[in-house]
Parts: C-alpha cells; sequence; structure tokens
C-alpha cells in the first residue's frame, strides 16, 4: 500500500498564478498544507515569455477610472465591470508586493518604477523589467516560494484527472513523470493555474507546454469553458517560429509599414499617424484591431510575401542603439537569432500570431468555478475581465490579482472542507489509470500523436483565425470531430514508464482536442462580430443578443451552449474609438 | 523546382545519445539522418525526430526562445541551448547531441536536477529584510545604477549550462556551482535586501565559494550574459574583507 499523498490545498500550475495562489495562502494560514503540482519546473512555466510588462496604476497623472475604461472598451464591452474595477484596484499593491519580493523593474532616475506606453491606453502604466518581463516576475515569485517550508511542490507531475465526489472537487490524479507511476494526490480544495491553449493553433507564440491542461480538466468534470471562442492574436510575431516581438516596441515608439514603406493602420480608423508616440492610436491601437488590419492589408496586396506566408515590417531603427538596447535588447536579441537582422539597421518582419485565449474555466471573482473545491486564476480561468480582447499588458497583472484571489479563497475552503471518501478516490484514480492504459497506451493503433496534433492545428487555423464565417467554422468543427474519432486509433512508440514524454504528448493532445472543440463551436454560435471574434457573414457588434458570456458544457458530441449576462456597472456599451 | 528539390535533398546526421533505464543498463548511440534546412536550431531536429521518426526520444523543450531554460544539452561536447543552436553552424558534419555533463542522466536527453534545486533553495534567493516596509509605503526606491549593480545576475535562467561546463563541479559534486553563487549575489547586491551576512555564511565555505578556481567556463557559455564567474571573484572578496574585517576590527562587524 502507497502512501496517500494529502494536502490541504493543491494548486495545478507553477507559472505566475499558481505561485502568486500559492503565497498569498501561505502568507494569510501559515499552517496550510499547501501543495503545487506542475508538469514542468516552475521557472519553465509559460509566465517566463511575457516580455513587454504588467498594467497597474501608480503614477500621479493616472487614475482607475481610466485603466477600468480602456480594460472596457478593449474588451469589446464583454469584461464583467465588477471584476475589472476590483482588478484595477488590486493590481498596483500586487506589483508593489513583486516590487518588495525584488522584481527588478526598470527604474526612473529618482529610483522610482518606471511605466512605458501600451496599446489601447489613455495614460503610460505598463511596469515593465526591460523587455523580459515575465521572465524576471517569473523567477520573483518561484524564488521568493522557495522560503515557505509549507509549500511542497510536485515537479514534472502531469495531472489528468480532478476527482469529484460528494459534489466537489478532492484532487487530482497525476504521472510522476520520473517513474511513470499514476498517484492520487488529494486535497480540500484545487486551483487550476494551467495557463492557456495556445498549441491547439500550428503558428503561436505560447511555449510547448501551453496544451489547454486545466480548461479541458475542468470541462470533463462538468465546468462550463467561457468565451472560449475569443483568441487574441498579436499582431507582432516572428515569420515560422511565432515568437513574440513585444508591444514594448510599439510603445517606445516603433512603427508598422507595409511593403510601400507606408503606416498603413492610418486607413484603418487608427490615424491620423503623427504626431508619433501618440497614445490609443496607430501602433498603439489595440491587438484585435491591428491583427485585423494586416488581414485586410494583405487582402490589398500590400504585405510582402516571405517563406513562411505574408508579414508587414516592424520598424524601431529611429529609436537608435541606445533606446533600443535599454529597453527592449530581448528584441533586438530574438530578431538577430531568428531571423538574422539586427533592428538596429534593419526593419523586422513580422505577422499575426495566436498569443493568448480571452476565454477559460469559467469562474467569479474570487476564482470559484461552479463545482465546489475547484477554482481556476490566470489564463486557464475566465473570470472575465478580458471579454472579447485583452487589454496588453493585464495578463501579468491578472494572475497576480485573481492567483491571490484564489489562493486565499480556496484557502479558506479547504480549511472547512479536508479531503474525504479516500476510498471512493482511490477507486477514481484506479480507473483513470485503467483509462490511459487501455486508451491512449492500447496495443494496437496506427495514428502518430504528430499527425494528429498537425490535423487539429491545421483545421483550427482554417476556421478559426481572425476572420470566420459559418461554413469554415463548421469544417473546423466537423475536422476536429474526425480527429477525435482518430485519437481512438492512437500509436505510441514510446511504451516505458520512466519519463515518457510520448505518452505526456498523447494525453496533452486529448486535452487539446477538448479546448478547440470549445473554441470552434462557440465561435460558431456566436454570429456576430465583437473584438478577435469576427464573423464575416455577421460583421455587426450585436448587444441585443451577444453581450454575453457564451458558455460551453461538454456531452458525449458537439458542445452545448449557453449564455450569461455581463456585467455592466458604470459604462454602458458604446462603439471603440482610437485614433483621432 | 529543382532549386526547391535540391534543398529537399540535403540531409544531416545527428548522433544521439539514449538511454533507457528500464531496457538498457548502458547507453548507446542512435544515429538519425534527417533533412536539413537552413533555418533549423538542434532542437527542430529533435522534434522532428520524435514527430516522424522515433516517438520514443527523450528530452525537454518549451520556450523555443532562449528564456525557459530547458533544453540546455551538449552539442559535440558543448553545453548550449538547442533552441538557439543552428545546424547550419555543424553543416555538413554530423552532429553529436548528449544530455549536459555532469549530471545524472534520467532517461536519453533528460538529465536530473534535483542536486540545483537543493542547492538553489540553500543561497537564500529571496529578498531578507529586518524590517519588511508594509505596501502602503509604496516601492523600495532603486535608482537605475543600484539596479545595475545586481540585474546582470538576475539574468539567470536556471538552463544548467554552467554547470555541465564546470570541471570542479564535475570533480566536487559538493560546490555550490556558478548560477546558485551568482542568484545569491544577485540578492546580496540588491539594495532592498538585508540578507548579505546570512547568505555569506553559506557560500563562505570550500563547498561554497571557494572550491572555484575560477576556469571561467561558466560565464564562457551562460547563453544569458549572467557571468557567474564575475559573482563568484566579488563574492570571494567580500568574503576575504569579511574575514579581515572579523580579525583586524572585530568592533567593526556589529
Amino acid at each position: 500500500m502507497v502512501d496517500v499523498l494529502r494536502h490541504d490545498l493543491l494548486i495545478i500550475g507553477g507559472g505566475a498564478a499558481g505561485l502568486r495562489a500559492a503565497t498569498a495562502a501561505a502568507q494569510l494560514h501559515p499552517r496550510l498544507n499547501i501543495a503545487i503540482v506542475s508538469k514542468v519546473y516552475p521557472m519553465r512555466s509559460h509566465t517566463v515569455s511575457a516580455e513587454g510588462g504588467a498594467g497597474g496604476v501608480i503614477k500621479s497623472n493616472d487614475s482607475l477610472d481610466e485603466h477600468i475604461q480602456d480594460t472596457i472598451s478593449g474588451s469589446d464591452w464583454l469584461a464583467d465591470q465588477d471584476a475589472v474595477e476590483l482588478f484595477v484596484r488590486e493590481a498596483p499593491a500586487e506589483l508593489l508586493q513583486l516590487e518588495h519580493w525584488g522584481c527588478p523593474w526598470s527604474r526612473e532616475p529618482d529610483g522610482s518604477v518606471a511605466v512605458r506606453p501600451f496599446g489601447g491606453m489613455q495614460k503610460e502604466r505598463t511596469w515593465f523589467a526591460a523587455d523580459k518581463t515575465g521572465f524576471h516576475l517569473l523567477h520573483t515569485l518561484f524564488q521568493t516560494s522557495l522560503q515557505f517550508s509549507s509549500i511542497r511542490r510536485y515537479d514534472e507531475w502531469f495531472a489528468t484527472r480532478l476527482v469529484v465526489e460528494n459534489g466537489r472537487c478532492q484532487g487530482v490524479v497525476a504521472i510522476e513523470l520520473r517513474t511513470g507511476q499514476i498517484r492520487l494526490i488529494s486535497a480540500g480544495a484545487v486551483i487550476l493555474a494551467t495557463g492557456g491553449a495556445g498549441r491547439i493553433f500550428p503558428f503561436t507564440t505560447n511555449g510547448a507546454i501551453c496544451t489547454g491542461d486545466g480548461m479541458a480538466l475542468a470541462y470533463r468534470a462538468g465546468v462550463p469553458l467561457k468565451d472560449m471562442e475569443f483568441v487574441q492574436y498579436h499582431p507582432t510575431g516572428l515569420p515560422g517560429t511565432g515568437i513574440l516581438i513585444t508591444e514594448a516596441a510599439r510603445g517606445e515608439g516603433g512603427i508598422l509599414v507595409n511593403k510601400d514603406g507606408y503606416r498603413y493602420l492610418q486607413d484603418y480608423g487608427l490615424g491620423p499617424p503623427d504626431p508619433w508616440p501618440r497614445l490609443r492610436a496607430m501602433e498603439l491601437g489595440p491587438r484585435d484591431k491591428l491583427s485585423q488590419c494586416f488581414v485586410y492589408e494583405m487582402q490589398k496586396g500590400r504585405t510582402i510575401q516571405g517563406p513562411y506566408g505574408d508579414i508587414v515590417y516592424l520598424d524601431v531603427r529611429h529609436l537608435g542603439e541606445k533606446k533600443i538596447n535599454e529597453k527592449i535588447p530581448f528584441v533586438r536579441e530574438l530578431a538577430r537569432k531568428y531571423v538574422g537582422i539586427d533592428p538596429v539597421h534593419e526593419p523586422i518582419p513580422v505577422r499575426p500570431v495566436v498569443h493568448y485565449m480571452m476565454g477559460g474555466v469559467h469562474t467569479d471573482a474570487q476564482g470559484a468555478t461552479p463545482l465546489p473545491g475547484l477554482y481556476a486564476a490566470g489564463e486557464a480561468a475566465c473570470v472575465s475581465i478580458n471579454g472579447a480582447n485583452r487589454l496588453g499588458s493585464n495578463s501579468l497583472s491578472e494572475c497576480l490579482v485573481f492567483g491571490a484571489r484564489a489562493g486565499r479563497a480556496a484557502a479558506a475552503f479547504a480549511r472547512e472542507h479536508p479531503a474525504a471518501d479516500l476510498a471512493a478516490l482511490e477507486a477514481q484514480s484506479r480507473d483513470e489509470e485503467r483509462r490511459i492504459t487501455t486508451t491512449v497506451l492500447r496495443a494496437e493503433g496506427t495514428e502518430r500523436v504528430s499527425t494528429l496534433r498537425q490535423e487539429m492545428q491545421l483545421a483550427m487555423e482554417s476556421g478559426c483565425g481572425i476572420f470566420r464565417d459559418e461554413a469554415s467554422l463548421q469544417e473546423t468543427c466537423n475536422r476536429l470531430a474526425r480527429a477525435r474519432g482518430r485519437f481512438m486509433r492512437l500509436w505510441l512508440d514510446d511504451r516505458s514508464r520512466v519519463y515518457n514524454t510520448e505518452l505526456v504528448a498523447a494525453l496533452e493532445l486529448d486535452f487539446m482536442l477538448d479546448a478547440a472543440e470549445a473554441v470552434a463551436y462557440s465561435a460558431l454560435a456566436r454570429t456576430e462580430s465583437r473584438g478577435s471574434h469576427q464573423r464575416t457573414d455577421h460583421p455587426q457588434r450585436d448587444d441585443a443578443r451577444f453581450l454575453k458570456h457564451t458558455l460551453a458544457y461538454r456531452t458525449g458530441g458537439a458542445p452545448r451552449v449557453d449564455y450569461l449576462d455581463v456585467a455592466i456597472t458604470r459604462w454602458p456599451p458604446a462603439q471603440r474609438v482610437y485614433g483621432g | 523546382m529543382m532549386a526547391e528539390q535540391t534543398v529537399a535533398e540535403r540531409t544531416i546526421t545527428l548522433e544521439v545519445f539514449r538511454y533507457r533505464p528500464e531496457q538498457e543498463s548502458e547507453p548507446t548511440f542512435q544515429t538519425y539522418e534527417i533533412p536539413y534546412r537552413e533555418d533549423w536550431v538542434v532542437l527542430d531536429a529533435l522534434n522532428y525526430i520524435k514527430d516522424s521518426v522515433d516517438g520514443s526520444l527523450t528530452y525537454r523543450w518549451s520556450c523555443r526562445m532562449g528564456v525557459c531554460g530547458s533544453c540546455g544539452m551538449m552539442v559535440n561536447g558543448v553545453p548550449k541551448l538547442t533552441c538557439s543552436t543552428f545546424l547550419k553552424d555543424y553543416y555538413p558534419h554530423p552532429i553529436r547531441i548528449e544530455p549536459l555533463a555532469n549530471f545524472p542522466v534520467a532517461r536519453d536527453l533528460a538529465i536530473v536536477l534535483d542536486d540545483f534545486m537543493a542547492k538553489l533553495v540553500h543561497v537564500r534567493p529571496w529578498i531578507i529584510r529586518r524590517q519588511e516596509e508594509p505596501l502602503e509605503a509604496g516601492e523600495y526606491r532603486q535608482t537605475p545604477e543600484e539596479l545595475d549593480r545586481y540585474k546582470h545576475f538576475s539574468m539567470c535562467i536556471n538552463c544548467m549550462l554552467c554547470y555541465a561546463a564546470c570541471p570542479i563541479y564535475g570533480l566536487e559534486p559538493e560546490f555550490v556551482g556558478p548560477a546558485a553563487i551568482a542568484l545569491a549575489q544577485r540578492y546580496n547586491l540588491d539594495s532592498r535586501d538585508q540578507g548579505g551576512r546570512e547568505r555569506m555564511g553559506i557560500l563562505s565555505t570550500h563547498e561554497g565559494i571557494w572550491a572555484c578556481t575560477l576556469v571561467g567556463e561558466c560565464t564562457t557559455v551562460c547563453p544569458a550574459e549572467v557571468d557567474p564567474a564575475g559573482a563568484i571573484q566579488q563574492a570571494k572578496l567580500a568574503s576575504a574583507l569579511g574575514w579581515l574585517r572579523r580579525v583586524l576590527v572585530p568592533w567593526g562587524n556589529k
């Protein structure tokens, strides 16, 4: 009989949201027994790749109301305004907490924290650590977490299923990668902080680990996924690799030009181009609109054809070498290394790239899901403060604010609800082990993980891209259903238990197929255009029918799609106005 | 069309270290001949093998942009991040890929990190203060010059290339090692931190900084320009000065 692994609070994911949840719970309840389960060592989490910064009002010329307005107009009015208000109110203290924990924020000459402009903002309010903000934030949080002896870590354990008994979530089943053992880890409450699902698309800024695990875990436990049709394309990714070139490049003054060297954004209501830089205009417009403008330019034949699709140029040469080295050194390093050009002397080729999931596990502002004992935070969750298009630099702050909130709320729940029913939980764990060995590791099959993954990604790109319509979405849904069928004939080369990364890839694909299905069907059902969801067959925003959150529930076949009202408090829906 | 076909026919040979502890008692090398692409990094080649040739090949990776620190391996005997090591720098010669040196191998190209994870905690890499100011008091002031004093040591991505390059760590596994010492020094030099003496007690031992003979390989291989050798040298100087102060002016060390 192996020991039962028992904790009060269990956090799945060791990125910014998960680590902040753990530290918040540990600070509040020093005797709480906390564990973090992460499929990678926490410092490998995808938070590490965030570059430009984290939004929070700190300067005297800024105000909470302006951050709220920017977030809501950025969201195309699909964000819950009560949630946005508390997010904006709490973000500065969270960023200050990171400062007190040692985050090397870039500074003004007087030693105060510096801020930079970002897209869609009326004021400069993005805190930054040069252009490796996510990296510094993650390492600061991780290193700080090491001093809490109450936080136990399960590094390189992969959670494959939530265990739900007596109507509440009481832990997970997870594979310890180094041994291949499948174990129950029980807890009074579970927080999903597993990040996004960018890897359901072929061309993404997201690292290999962003496979929607937490979204699928919740979805399978009957929890709805909210607003999954809203997928953010970042306007400036490197062709081929999809590596992110941060919005900070434009915040610092970079411009976007087409094949004629023309700043094309002025043709789409974002101008006039001068004076530059100017807030909430031109290259500092919101991400959804900038990515859509790229497609319009491509349709007009004014982009440049490259080996990895059409591109435009991001030009930062006028900033000069000194400023480039000081403010965006990583941009220079990435461009030199991966496209072989030095931005000091040449413009950077870029194209829109899948970057962020606005949607995720349906939660309230405490991070609580409809399933008692289950919480979610960060990109895995949808509160929602991001609505139909996230404001740049809100995601790191969101991880902190809602990570901390979920940590505190889940800790309180766990203290009142210790894991019980251990025999029943163990039985579920054995069921899960059987599922993995009989379906994923089955003795015969013909389909490779990579083949099916590519088919899913191509289906998503062709039907669920920047512009969509009913026919293309229906085709994507059909292709995903066929891929799901083929998944039942999977074959793995790797039959070992120890460190079986092919098994992990197969289970990740299993999760991604769920997340992809939720995106495609939610997009099919929303017959309007809003933010990042643009339907060429329904080009207008339709507040009468769709000022609502989508809730997708898993069924045996196509998901059941339902709707939930958006919380509107002080900011009635209006047109989004940029430029001018 | 002709030109494209010629390009598609070019191949490159990878000799890859394989070790499956359940099946084999000794590691072997497996040779793969795969398509050569001008813009591929070594990691792309490994992903090609895993996706199309042999799904059992085991290694770690995620961000593929040099910042998550997962994909360090020995490439022709040199520790490298495989996501930023290009095939074109080796072509047409074969490339030998091995797990990072000086670490136990979990399987194939994946090493065991337990030792570093323990050492990281050991050097207390967090802000230590006698008195924590309330958040309402705002940020601790830190000028750009104060930031510059420690900034480069804060760039460590924990990729373990420096440990793989360090001849001392290879001989004396107790050695705290370059990355952990650089991180300790990162906090020692941070104007917000007051834990220097606490950390110096840990570092000023043989297993700490004094084992290092300043070979400097750590700094040579570092992909993040951290300069761990510089950190160790600084810590040695601080430790020696601390010793002198204690011996010569014991009352001055309160």
